[in-house]
């Protein structure tokens, strides 16, 4: 009789009663197996979460800011923009030709860059690659994306500020 | 009695088997044909990173990387101290001449289908390393903490942010924080003397093993026995290697001398980004062509998309070894030219457009 198990028989049979299950060994083996495996998985965990921690800068508290003293209304020429600093974030407050007031996030919506007030065609303009908006914040040009977030100017006496829209 | 260099010769041989590798180079030739005159600019690029390491190393012993003191420390190089204003100029235009002779060097490789089997681990070494350069001189470049290059940063880092999923959590590591700061001065000084050197060593020493292994490659469709000539690499090439290296280190500090690097203004964060603003010649061809990108294409943002398709290119210009078959099978494919030349036509012409507009 031939020893070779029939063709037709399951890759994995189930076990029969009378025939040999895995030795003790073979169990003792397959346990450590799994618990050195483990235990390794775990030890890389162990010294990658702290590496990845380390990378990620913690928050800095920062001095929320909502408003900010720009000058006296006598400064601030007509036609003209100037950067104002928010906290930490640059404002651009701009003076129409007619007079008015505008403030807006100094930072394009592109990529980051500070932008400027261009007088000789009237926008606010990104140096970095050519985006263009109009006195409103609208993007008009270029690869801007999104407006310019827009704050609030006030002019109180002659003292004006800027303040977060709320 | 024998002198005394041979002694010494003898007994290093004796420890550390030198004859094995003497016999080794004096084994290997270097094909000569019309096409040699390529197999130089590695040499070159290898030269010029030697320079990089040498004048790094001394710009370190006086930079400070700090938002307060960066710039100052380098107005103090180029004024205070002796020859300090040639080390820095020296730096400065040999991490151009590096990034040009590497990619001449990746060009000449690609054109001459070297990448093919065997040297495909040569080709992803050879890539990674100018990556690798371009991460050197977008780190290098801030750390003079001009206004140039605090813009150039914030946009290069805000690029990353585009990425999805990874991108806004890889420009806050880049960055060290929300905005460039002081913390990003920090991280990219590190990045540009310690993390970068280690892993380009790394990759150049596998770079150069296999290409002491392998000998150089021969372009394809050479006569294998009609008129082949070769020269000896000891000491025949490398002498002319030295020779080239000599012209090279002229040509630098001619240009080091009459054409000193500018330092520009302090980085000032509440600063509109200057007119005219533009990153290193060999980010312009992307940078320019950022510019054309409308903001939305179909459902995608432009910028995302014009980034998304720099990368897959990039990708698939990495793993060229591995698409072309055709070349591996020692033939010529029209497809590899006809895409090269459309690279470096577009590479050009882009340019040259960011150069002039």
């Amino acid at each position: 009789m031939s020893s070779r198990p029939d063709d037709n028989a399951p890759l994995f049979p189930p076990p029969v009663a009378g025939q040999a299950l895995p030795s003790a060994g073979e169990q003792r083996r397959d346990f450590l197996k799994l618990a050195l495996g483990g235990g390794f998985i775990a030890w890389i965990a162990a010294v990658l979460y702290p590496v990845f921690s380390y990378l990620k800068p913690p928050k800095q508290a920062e001095v929320e800011v909502t408003n900010v003293k720009v000058g006296k209304l006598g400064q601030i020429e007509k036609d003209s923009g100037t950067i104002v600093r928010f906290g930490s974030k640059p404002v651009i407050l701009i003076r129409t030709a007619a007079g008015d007031f505008h403030a807006f996030s100094a930072t394009c919506t592109h990529l980051d860059c500070t932008v400027q007030y261009k007088k000789d065609i009237g926008v606010i303009w990104c140096a970095c690659h050519n985006g263009k908006y109009d006195l409103t914040g609208r993007n008009i040009s270029g690869p801007p994306p999104r407006p310019l977030e827009e704050y609030r100017v006030i002019v109180q006496g002659d003292e004006v500020s800027v303040s977060k829209k709320t | 009695m024998k002198k005394p260099l041979q002694k010494f010769y003898a007994w290093l041989d004796e420890r550390a088997k030198i004859s094995d590798l003497v016999q080794f180079m004096g084994k290997k030739y270097v094909p000569v044909h019309r096409h040699s005159v390529w197999y130089y600019f590695g040499g070159v690029a290898l030269f010029l990173f030697i320079i990089q390491v040498t004048t790094g190393i001394l710009l370190l012993l006086y930079y400070k990387g700090s938002e307060q003191l960066a710039f100052e420390s380098i107005q103090f190089i180029m004024s205070k101290v002796q020859f300090g204003w040639l080390v820095r100029s020296i730096h400065s235009w040999a991490a151009n001449l590096f990034i040009l002779a590497a990619v001449i060097h990746m060009f000449s490789v690609y054109f001459e289908r070297s990448y093919r089997n065997p040297r495909e681990i040569t080709w992803l070494t050879g890539m990674l390393m100018l990556f690798l350069g371009l991460g050197f001189g977008f780190s290098g470049y801030l750390l003079p903490w001009n206004e140039l290059a605090f813009f150039a940063t914030k946009v290069g880092t805000d690029i990353a942010g585009v990425v999805p999923v990874v991108g806004k959590p890889l420009m806050i590591f880049l960055r060290g924080g929300e905005d460039v700061t002081g913390a990003t001065l920090s991280r990219f000084f590190g990045f540009h003397v310690a993390l970068f050197p280690g892993i380009f060593t790394f990759l150049l020493v596998v770079h150069l093993l296999l290409v002491q292994r392998q000998g150089m490659s021969e372009p394809l469709g050479l006569d294998a026995e009609h008129d082949r000539k070769t020269m000896p690499f000891f000491p025949n090439f490398m002498l002319r290697d030295v020779l080239l290296w000599l012209i090279v280190l002229n040509v630098l500090a001619v240009l080091a001398v009459f054409f000193p690097w500018e330092l520009g203004r302090k980085a000032d964060p509440f600063a509109s980004a200057p007119a005219g603003i533009r990153p290193e010649w060999y980010f312009l061809f992307m940078f320019q062509s950022l510019k054309y990108v409308p903001p939305r294409i179909l459902f995608l943002d432009g910028e995302v998309l014009g980034i998304g398709l720099f990368g897959i290119a990039g990708l698939i210009w990495l793993l060229v070894p591995f698409w072309d078959r055709k070349s591996a099978r020692g033939l010529r494919s029209r497809t590899i030219s006809y895409v090269g030349i459309g690279v470096v036509a577009y590479i050009l012409v882009f340019t040259i457009l960011g150069w002039f507009l």
